[in-house]
């Protein structure tokens, strides 16, 4: 073959370089088919078992190209399991997960949870702003530091100096499209998002405006996500939360 | 004067027939024993298990509620029906009530309070449970933490929301009675009797209701489509749809037990009933179970259509069976084989050729995991695709699934897709 080619004409050569393009990108296709259809050999392992969240939520949990269905990979792992818990009890309602994880056992969303923490995955680059300079900036205000007048708690505070949250149990907020956050915020503001009592997240969302909460996202989406959720927090939190032991933080106040 | 002997006719009939529903209502009320409520630990832990044998956390647990505590939902056709606080609050649930008044309620259906109960509390059922076991369950059910929490008002249409309709309805279609054994039958099969028409009550799924949602009898269980939910709860009788005689004990007891046997595995509102009930029951009674299952007269099996318009849906099978390569291969295989313990075959599958699709349309839209169970900790799962598959392809793609492989069942409409899609979720 390799000698056919070095003796063909140049137009031959030209046709097989064509021929070539056209298997490889032959071959791309059947790849692409083939990624939509799920391991093509079965494995026993976590990611076949949860092929029933990939679906939606993208390879790996890497998030879905719609913007619905959020980036669940690397999250930290008790923060996916509480969201597991209020899926399967009710406190978040989407009709598809909340019947999806109806007949599953706490231990099986705690490993759950902890699979899809695990994962390594590379970040999208950032959204370029989709708002107005000043309402950039209002957003990184609120987020870094928060609105002292109204008793509002910056961002921050809670989700880790770089916002990539902190292990075991607070999300980062990069990394996530503005339209998810709009509408996570704006849910946790009508009560329609909730998690386990004392609702920290809901008396915050409650004391934003629906302005404030396009603010934030505008700039929350615009920043590049890298790198794990912290360990630690400089100070305690601001608020009592639900579902996070704050003596898991390793607050330096922590005690 | 013939107008007033008219008048006086019907007048005295409606007498008549409001002393009938009364007295019909009124069947084998019994004197109340005031006998003292064991409370030892044995007589709790037997009703424990009693308790789930019967699902009672099923209906009177709110998704995410306090165990018992009430407040869940039952959708039916005729309205809304609250499940009440089971718990042994005094001001709000079971506190005050006696052994004799618990009796009653799964005897009779009649509240404390002599209130007629509504059906969906599925007493038409728990009236073949003896006396000793409802004592038990009591016993159990006084054990638990109180919690307060004031019952949610029913919310059920006019008539259906009127204690005269009610009666007229139990003078029909209920009439109480504890089970007694056939002794033309062993003991094992009189336990699976007397689990699967009382406490079970599977045939308030598994059997046709009439229009005023009764179903024909407790030995009924010719499979029937959940009002409001729209599973299909199929026949336990028909061999082409759920029957289990022929079927080795085994894997009837592993189905109940774990959720999965090698016969299959469980999907939907069934999944919730071995998550809640059948995976806590003792191998023996799920034998019993079994035995009696496998003893039910077979049904006849309905010819089926032969699908012939074959070369109109030529079209939509090859869409269909691109659909398959695309979404479904990956895991049931390319020709339906599915993986033993984690993805069903669906070459050959009763639930995929049976005649309702109502189930296979609610699996493909929704997605779906068998139970954890101590069996199966850790199932596989089926993504839903609802947002991803249209009414249109749903069609083709199952229509696809039930002609391939040597399977025949007639193709799914587009317009059956849509009438399964959004219903049936909690």
């Amino acid at each position: 073959m390799s000698r056919a080619v070095s003796r063909a004409t140049p137009m031959r050569r030209r046709k097989s370089a064509l021929a070539a393009t056209v298997l490889a990108a032959a071959a791309l296709a059947c790849h692409a088919i083939g990624a939509q259809a799920a391991p093509a050999t079965f494995e026993d392992s976590m990611a076949q078992r949860v092929l029933a969240c990939t679906g939606c939520h993208g390879p790996q949990g890497r998030a879905a190209p719609d913007g619905y269905y959020p980036r669940i990979a690397g999250k930290p792992p008790v923060y996916l399991y509480n969201q597991l818990l209020n899926f399967r009890d009710g406190r978040r309602r989407y009709a598809l997960m909340n019947a999806l994880l109806a007949p599953l056992s706490d231990a099986y969303l705690r490993e759950i949870a902890a699979h899809f923490s695990s994962l390594d995955v590379a970040y999208p680059p950032p959204q370029p702003p989709q708002a107005g300079a000043d309402i950039v900036e209002r957003g990184r205000r609120l987020v870094h530091e928060g609105d002292p007048a109204r008793r509002v708690p910056a961002c921050v505070q809670c989700h880790g100096t770089a916002m990539m949250g902190v292990a075991p149990s607070i999300p980062g907020l990069l990394g996530l499209p503005r339209d998810y956050l709009n509408a996570q915020l704006g849910a946790w503001r009508q009560g329609a998002r909730r998690a386990q009592a004392p609702d920290c997240m809901a008396q915050v969302a409650q004391s934003l405006s629906p302005e404030d909460i396009g603010a934030v996202s505008a700039w929350l989406a615009s920043q590049p996500a890298q790198g794990k959720p912290a360990t630690g927090l400089p100070h305690a939190l601001p608020l009592a939360c639900g579902g996070v032991d704050a003596g898991a933080l390793g607050t330096k106040e922590g005690s | 004067m013939t107008a007033r002997r008219v008048a006086l006719a019907v007048v005295l009939m409606a007498l008549v027939a409001a002393v009938l529903v009364y007295m019909l209502n009124m069947r084998d009320e019994q004197a109340p024993t005031r006998a003292p409520v064991a409370t030892s630990e044995d007589a709790i832990a037997r009703g424990l298990y009693l308790t789930r044998a019967g699902d009672c956390i099923g209906c009177h647990t709110a998704r995410g509620g306090a165990p018992y505590a009430g407040g869940r939902g039952v959708e039916t056709p005729f309205g809304t029906v609250y499940a009440s606080n089971l718990t042994p609050d005094a001001e709000t649930g079971l506190g005050r009530w006696s052994a004799d008044d618990f009796w009653r309620a799964l005897h009779n259906g009649r509240a404390r309070d002599g209130r007629l109960l509504y059906p969906a509390f599925p007493y038409p059922n728990y009236t073949r449970v003896t006396r000793a076991d409802a004592d038990a369950m009591y016993a159990y059910l006084r054990s638990l933490p109180a919690v307060r929490q004031p019952n949610h008002p029913h919310d059920l249409r006019f008539p259906f929301d009127l204690q005269a309709a009610l009666a007229v309805w139990r003078a029909l279609f209920f009439e109480p009675g504890v089970y007694r054994d056939d002794p033309s039958r062993d003991a094992r099969w009189n336990r699976g009797a007397y689990l699967v028409e009382g406490l079970g009550h599977c045939n308030a799924c598994h059997s046709r209701r009439n229009v005023l949602g009764a179903p024909s009898g407790p030995l009924d269980l010719a499979g029937g489509l959940i009002p409001v939910q729209n599973w299909y709860a199929p026949s336990l009788t028909a061999a082409d749809e759920a029957s289990v005689s022929g079927w080795d004990v085994r894997d009837v007891v592993a189905l109940l037990r774990d959720g999965i046997s090698a016969r299959g595995m469980v999907m939907g509102p069934m999944s919730e009933v071995v998550l809640n009930s059948t995976q806590h029951l003792t191998s023996d009674d799920l034998a019993a179970i079994a035995q009696f299952l496998q003893a039910l007269p077979p049904a006849p099996v309905a010819p089926r259509l032969a699908s012939d318009a074959k070369a109109a849906r030529r079209e939509a099978e090859a869409r269909g069976a691109r659909l398959y390569g695309e979404r479904c291969a990956g895991c049931h295989g390319e020709r339906g084989e599915g993986v033993p313990r984690a993805y069903p075959a669906l070459a050959g599958s009763r639930p995929v050729t049976m005649s309702s699709s109502a189930n296979l349309v609610h699996i493909v839209l929704e997605g779906g995991f068998p139970p954890s169970t101590a069996g199966n900790p850790r199932p596989f799962g089926m993504p839903p695709f609802a947002t991803f598959l249209s009414n249109d392809d749903v069609s083709d793609l199952l229509s696809h699934i039930r002609g391939a492989w040597g399977n025949r069942a007639a193709p799914v409409s587009p317009l059956d897709v849509a009438r399964y899609r959004d219903t049936g979720r909690p």
